[in-house]
C-alpha cells in the first residue's frame, strides 16, 4: 500500500492502463501540454506522445463524437471534460450515440468509451461549474456511471472502466482531488457494480456517494459518541447499482438516510429511495430521509454556497431525526 | 479550389459503369418497394427515401477501398446499397423483422454492417460527422491507412457538430472525406433561406482544406471528385469537403407531406434523372446497348422482389430479445 492523493490515483490508473494497452488514448481540452486543468494527466503527454494524449479544440460535441467513433473501430478512448457541466454540449453524442449504438445494432458493435469529468461544487465557481448531473446519465440505458469517493476506489474503478466494453461515465469530485489514502501498489481492479461498506454500524444505513462519503464518515464519529452507530454504504458504481448490498444493510438497521450531491428533485437519491421502498418497505422503522443539494443553481458567495450544499451538519441532523423521530 | 490530385482516378471501365448503373437502379427499385410496403402498412415508424440522389452514394462509394469506412444519415439506404449490403436483410430491418441487420431494433435509420465498413445510418442530423472523425483517429492509432467517407445533408451543415468535426479533422490532417449531399431542402426549409453564403463547399476555405461543388446527378463526376479526395487523404494530406448538389424526388420521409416544395421544381429536377441520363450517355457513346440496361433493370427488379419476399417472411423478433444487448454482457 502507498499513501497517495485521489488525483495521483487517477493519474496512476491512466498511466498503467496506457502502458498495458496501446489502444487506450486520452483526448480533451488541455489534457496534454498543461497536464490537465487539475493535473490529472500529469506526465502522460511526455510518456505517450501527442498521438495518444490529444489536446483538442474547445469542441465538446466533436470530442465526445471522436470518442464514440474511435471506440466504434476498436480503440479505447478516454475523453475528459474539464467540468462536468461542459458535458451538456456533448449530450447528443453521449445519450443518442454512445449509449445506443450497441442496442440499435443488436450487439453488432460495442463502444468501449470512458468519459471522465469532475464535479466541481464547493470551490466558488458558481452555477455553470458546480453541477452534479449523475442522475441524467443513470437514467439512460446503455450507460454505466461510476462515482469513486476514495483514492483506492478511484484507481481500481478507473482501471475497470477502461477495460469495460461499454460507455462509462467516470465522475470525480474536485474537492476530493487532494484527499489522500492508502492505495494498493500491485495491480488491483475493483469491479463495476459492487458497493462498499465504508463503515459498519447497527442503527442507520446511510447510503452516500462521491464527495459526501468522507463527510458522512466524519459525521459517523460524532454520532458514535452520542451512541448512534451508522453503517455507511458507498455504491461506488451508480449504474449498474449494487442493490443487494444496500438492501442487506437496510434489513439489518431498519433506518435509511441517503446523501447525494445531486439536486433533490428526481435526483439519484430519489432512485435510491424508490429501491428501498420496493425492496424493504416492511423493514423500515422510520421514514427514509434524503439529503441533497438544494433545488437552486449554485451561487458563488461562500455563505450562499454553504447554504445550498450538503454539509456534515445536515447528515448529523438527519441521523438524529431517524433515531429520535 | 482543389489541390492537384496526388493521383488521378484510374480509368473507368465498362464493367465499372455497368455496375454503377446497376447499383443506382437497385437503389431506386428498392426505395420504390419501401414506399409500397409502407402503403401496405408494413413499415413501422418511417423511412427516408433516397430516390433522385442515387448518383451520389454510388459515385462516392465507388471510390472507396474494401478497408474504408463510411458514416451515413437518416437517409441511408442508398449508402448501404452502394456499399453492397444485402438488400434482403436491409428490407427485413426496415420492416422491423428478426432477420434484419439489427434484429429489428434499429429500423430504417440505423442499418449498420461493420463487416462492410458501414458504421451506421444515424437518426440525428449531423450526428455522424464527429463519429467519422473519431473513426479516423482510431485508424491512425491502429496504424491503418483507411479513409472515412462522411455523408451528411445540407441541413446538417448548419449544425455545430459539422464545424467542430471539420475543424478537428483539419488540424489533425485526418483521412476523412466530408460529403455534403445538398438536396436543397431540409424537410420544409429551403437551402437558400437557411444557409448563409449559399454554399457548403466554400466553407472548406475557412478550414484550409479543399472544397469542391459537384453535380450530384453525375455519378462519374462524383466518383472523380471523391477519388481525388481519397488519394489526398491516403497520402496523409488530410480531409476534403465535397458538396454534391442534387434533389430528393420524394417527400422528406414516407410520413411527411410532399406538397411543401413547388411542383414545378420537383418536375424540373426529375428531368435531370441521374439514372436515365447515365443510361442515355452510355448508349449515345455506344458503350452499351439499351437491351443491356433492360436486362440489368429486370435483374434488379427480381432482386428487390426476392428481398421483399425475404423480409415479409422473416418473423417478428421474439419479445424476449427486447432487453438484450443494452450492454456487452448481462448486467
Amino acid at each position: 500500500m502507498r499513501n497517495i492523493s485521489y488525483v495521483e490515483a487517477i493519474n496512476t490508473a491512466l498511466r498503467e492502463e496506457m502502458r498495458r494497452d496501446p489502444l487506450v488514448f486520452l483526448l480533451g481540452e488541455d489534457v496534454g501540454r498543461m497536464d490537465g486543468l487539475f493535473k490529472v494527466s500529469q506526465g502522460l503527454l511526455a510518456e505517450f506522445g501527442p498521438d495518444r494524449v490529444i489536446d483538442t479544440p474547445i469542441s465538446e460535441a466533436a470530442i465526445a463524437g471522436a470518442g464514440v467513433g474511435s471506440a466504434l473501430v476498436g480503440a479505447r478512448p478516454i475523453v475528459e471534460f474539464q467540468f462536468l457541466d461542459f458535458i451538456t454540449i456533448a449530450m447528443d453524442q453521449i445519450v443518442n450515440h454512445a449509449a445506443k449504438l450497441r442496442y440499435m445494432t443488436d450487439g453488432m458493435v460495442s463502444i468501449p468509451l470512458v468519459i471522465r469529468a469532475p464535479v466541481c461544487s464547493g470551490i466558488g465557481l458558481g452555477a455553470q461549474h458546480s453541477q452534479s448531473l449523475e442522475a441524467w446519465f443513470v437514467h439512460v440505458p446503455g450507460m454505466k456511471v461510476v462515482m469513486p469517493s476514495s483514492p483506492a476506489d478511484a484507481k481500481g474503478l478507473l482501471k475497470s472502466a477502461i477495460r469495460d466494453d461499454n460507455p462509462v461515465l467516470f465522475l470525480e469530485h474536485r474537492m476530493l482531488y487532494s484527499q489522500t489514502g492508502a492505495v494498493p501498489e500491485e495491480e488491483s481492479l475493483i469491479p463495476l457494480g459492487l458497493a462498499d461498506i465504508k463503515r459498519t454500524g447497527t442503527d442507520i444505513t446511510v447510503v452516500a456517494t462521491g464527495r459526501t462519503v468522507p463527510l458522512t464518515l466524519a459525521a459517523a464519529n460524532k454520532l458514535s459518541s452520542e451512541g448512534i452507530e451508522i453503517e455507511v454504504v458507498d455504491p461506488r458504481t451508480l449504474k449498474p447499482l449494487d442493490t443487494q448490498t444496500i438492501v442487506q444493510s437496510v434489513k439489518k438497521t431498519n433506518r435509511v438516510v441517503i446523501v447525494n450531491d445531486g439536486w433533490r428533485t428526481c435526483g439519484f437519491a430519489a432512485e435510491l429511495m424508490a429501491v428501498v421502498m420496493e425492496e424493504c418497505f416492511f423493514d423500515l422503522d422510520a421514514p427514509i430521509q434524503r439529503i441533497c443539494t438544494k433545488d437552486v443553481p449554485m451561487p458563488v458567495s461562500p455563505s450562499l454556497q454553504k447554504a445550498v450544499m450538503v454539509s456534515e451538519e445536515d447528515v448529523l441532523a438527519a441521523c438524529r431525526t431517524a433515531i429520535l423521530g | 479550389m482543389h489541390d492537384a490530385p496526388a493521383n488521378a482516378p484510374s480509368e473507368i471501365s465498362l464493367d465499372m459503369r455497368l455496375t454503377w448503373y446497376r447499383q443506382m437502379s437497385l437503389i431506386r427499385s428498392f426505395e420504390r418497394a419501401v414506399s409500397n410496403l409502407n402503403q401496405e402498412g408494413l413499415v413501422p415508424g418511417t423511412a427516408h427515401l433516397y430516390i433522385g440522389m442515387e448518383a451520389i452514394a454510388v459515385g462516392a462509394c465507388a471510390a472507396m477501398e474494401a478497408t474504408d469506412f463510411l458514416t451515413s444519415t437518416h437517409r441511408g439506404h442508398g449508402h448501404c446499397i452502394a456499399r453492397s449490403l444485402d438488400v434482403g436483410r436491409m428490407m427485413a430491418e426496415i420492416l422491423g423483422r428478426a432477420d434484419g441487420y439489427c434484429g429489428g431494433k434499429g429500423g430504417s435509420m440505423h442499418i449498420t454492417d461493420i463487416s462492410r465498413g458501414m458504421l451506421g445510418a444515424d437518426g440525428i442530423v449531423g450526428g455522424g460527422i464527429p463519429i467519422a472523425v473519431g473513426a479516423a483517429f482510431g485508424f491512425r492509432l491502429k496504424g491503418l491507412r483507411a479513409c472515412v467517407l462522411c455523408f451528411f445533408g445540407d441541413g446538417a451543415a448548419n449544425q455545430g457538430s459539422f464545424h467542430e468535426a471539420v475543424n478537428l479533422a483539419a488540424i489533425h490532417r485526418l483521412p476523412v472525406i466530408f460529403i455534403c449531399e445538398n438536396n436543397l431542402w431540409a424537410l420544409s426549409a429551403p437551402f437558400d433561406e437557411m444557409t448563409a453564403g449559399k454554399s457548403i463547399a466554400s466553407r472548406a476555405s475557412a478550414y484550409a482544406i479543399p472544397g469542391e461543388e459537384v453535380d450530384g446527378n453525375d455519378v462519374e463526376a462524383v466518383f472523380r471528385a471523391v477519388s481525388r479526395s481519397a488519394a489526398r487523404a491516403r497520402s496523409g494530406l488530410g480531409p476534403s469537403l465535397i458538396e454534391c448538389v442534387g434533389y430528393r424526388w420524394e417527400a422528406h420521409s414516407v410520413f411527411t407531406r410532399q406538397d411543401i416544395r413547388p411542383k414545378q421544381e420537383i418536375e424540373q429536377w426529375k428531368r435531370k434523372d441521374p439514372i436515365a441520363i447515365y443510361r442515355s450517355r452510355l448508349i449515345d457513346h455506344k458503350l452499351s446497348a439499351s437491351e443491356k440496361f433492360e436486362q440489368i433493370d429486370a435483374e434488379v427488379e427480381a432482386e428487390v422482389t426476392r428481398a421483399v419476399a425475404f423480409a415479409k417472411s422473416s418473423p417478428a423478433p421474439d419479445p424476449e430479445v427486447a432487453a438484450r444487448n443494452v450492454y456487452t454482457q448481462a448486467d
